[in-house]
């Protein structure tokens, strides 16, 4: 789940209690337009969902040190989630899983291909302040890896809002030296595209905001569908 | 359930919040307390556990809580670390644990297919009747966060699978343990920590 826009805390608590009964199995909640202004996610809100949940559940958004990490655990959350602060200051990561443990430490990567090569794309809430972070994502995956990511998000920007499915190509090449769970993000449609970047990807798990949020996919029917293709999944 | 006493031992994890707010889900206020006072008062105690076994190990040795905790007889829950941490020892930092439970957490192997931690949800197979599994069935999901596990042994009561089988539950006198987080697995964590506070 993502919020891309402004919602109110009522809003978010609602949705998130309509997709914990709907049977996601685990919620993202993305402040993105946290970084780019150089502020923090509002904390807030994340005390009512951790209250309203009783699944999984990770908090993305300007999470810049240990001890704004340790503020959003604090309040329940299971994991943080950071991508523009890991890119200016890689350190980060490694200081979070020195301090939390790998398993609280998920890096989410923007990526794009660029002259025929996966790039990494920074500060991509905002489209003012978007550009390249000048790493390939190949050797990114690996250093976060290293540094002690227990989890990537990577999220495919030419497929993100288009629908047309996962970026399969893209997902297998990160999959091929991505050691921890692997989560498949940007451009879900239909059902189909979710079974197949499972089969063809071998992903973890796979992430979606849009085709939830307009009810063009129900997460019970998806999960079914799935079950039927043979992946294993909790119904 | 309003006259327990629910202690959850801090062990220095940042994450209790989930913990309580599950318990609360269930009616049942908890608190947060190193006091070893606190602690043999209670009527149910909790050892959760975020963070690594060397440093967790080490802030219970600090307040003395690595011996009281061994004495205790009312029902102790041990989640995730917190259940590794009742064992005889971990590989993750090569520490001596509690020694409360027999066994030695050890990480699993590298392999393409299974990444480590192993993260997400999982199924149970009961292996024998125990008062924390009631209403519990083979198949049913649970959330699990981990990169060391326990082998299934004597005290396993559940077990799970990644590669190998591996303890998800454990009973050793009135001490319990769950290697999933019961706080966020749904209806089937909140079964579960139900049934342990009805273990008097």
């Amino acid at each position: 789940m993502r919020f891309r826009d402004h919602r109110v805390v009522g809003d978010i608590l609602e949705l998130a209690a309509r997709y914990r009964d709907a049977g996601a199995d685990e919620l993202v909640f993305y402040d993105i337009s946290a970084s780019p202004e150089g502020r923090s996610v509002d904390r807030s809100w994340i005390t009512r969902v951790a209250r309203t949940l009783d699944i999984p559940f990770c908090v993305a958004g300007g999470i810049r040190s240990v001890a704004q990490a340790e503020e959003v655990l604090a309040c329940g959350a299971e994991k943080i989630s950071v991508n523009s602060p890991a890119l200016e200051c890689p350190d980060l990561i490694d200081a979070l899983s020195e301090r939390f443990g790998a398993q609280c430490v998920v890096v989410g990567v923007d990526s794009q291909t660029v002259d025929n090569e996966y790039r990494v794309q920074q500060f991509t809430g905002d489209v003012a302040h978007s550009r390249d972070a000048s790493r390939s994502t190949l050797d990114w995956v690996v250093e976060a890896q290293r540094r002690g990511a227990g989890e990537i998000v990577l999220n495919c920007m030419s497929s993100d809002g288009v629908r047309q499915g996962f970026d399969l190509r893209q997902l297998r090449a990160v999959r091929a030296v991505c050691r921890v769970p692997l989560v498949a993000s940007g451009g879900a449609g239909s059902a189909q595209h979710f079974s197949d970047v499972f089969y063809a990807a071998h992903v973890d798990a796979a992430l979606a905001a849009s085709v939830f949020h307009s009810g063009d996919i129900a997460i019970p029917s998806l999960k079914q569908h799935l079950r039927t293709a043979g992946i294993e999944v909790r119904l | 359930m309003n006259e327990r006493q629910v202690i959850i031992v801090a062990s220095g994890g940042a994450n209790t919040a989930s913990l309580q707010f599950a318990l609360q889900r269930l009616g049942v206020d908890s608190a947060v307390s190193a006091d070893p006072a606190a602690i043999q008062a209670a009527t149910h105690v909790i050892l959760p556990g975020v963070g690594a076994a060397a440093d967790a190990m080490s802030r219970l040795k600090q307040r003395g809580l690595d011996t009281l905790i061994r004495t205790l007889r009312q029902p102790v829950l041990g989640i995730c670390l917190g259940m590794q941490l009742l064992l005889d020892a971990s590989q993750e930092g090569d520490v001596a644990c509690l020694g409360i439970i027999p066994g030695r957490a050890a990480r699993f192997p590298t392999a393409a297919a299974r990444p480590v931690p192993h993260m997400g949800w999982n199924t149970l197979d009961i292996q024998r009747p125990c008062a924390l599994l009631e209403g519990l069935n083979d198949g049913d999901y649970a959330y699990f966060v981990h990169s060391y596990a326990l082998d299934v042994g004597a005290a396993t009561v559940a077990s799970s699978r990644y590669g190998e089988p591996f303890t998800a539950c454990v009973q050793w006198q009135n001490f319990y343990g769950a290697q999933f987080h019961p706080e966020r697995s749904a209806a089937v964590g909140a079964r579960l920590l139900r049934n342990f506070l009805s273990i008097n």
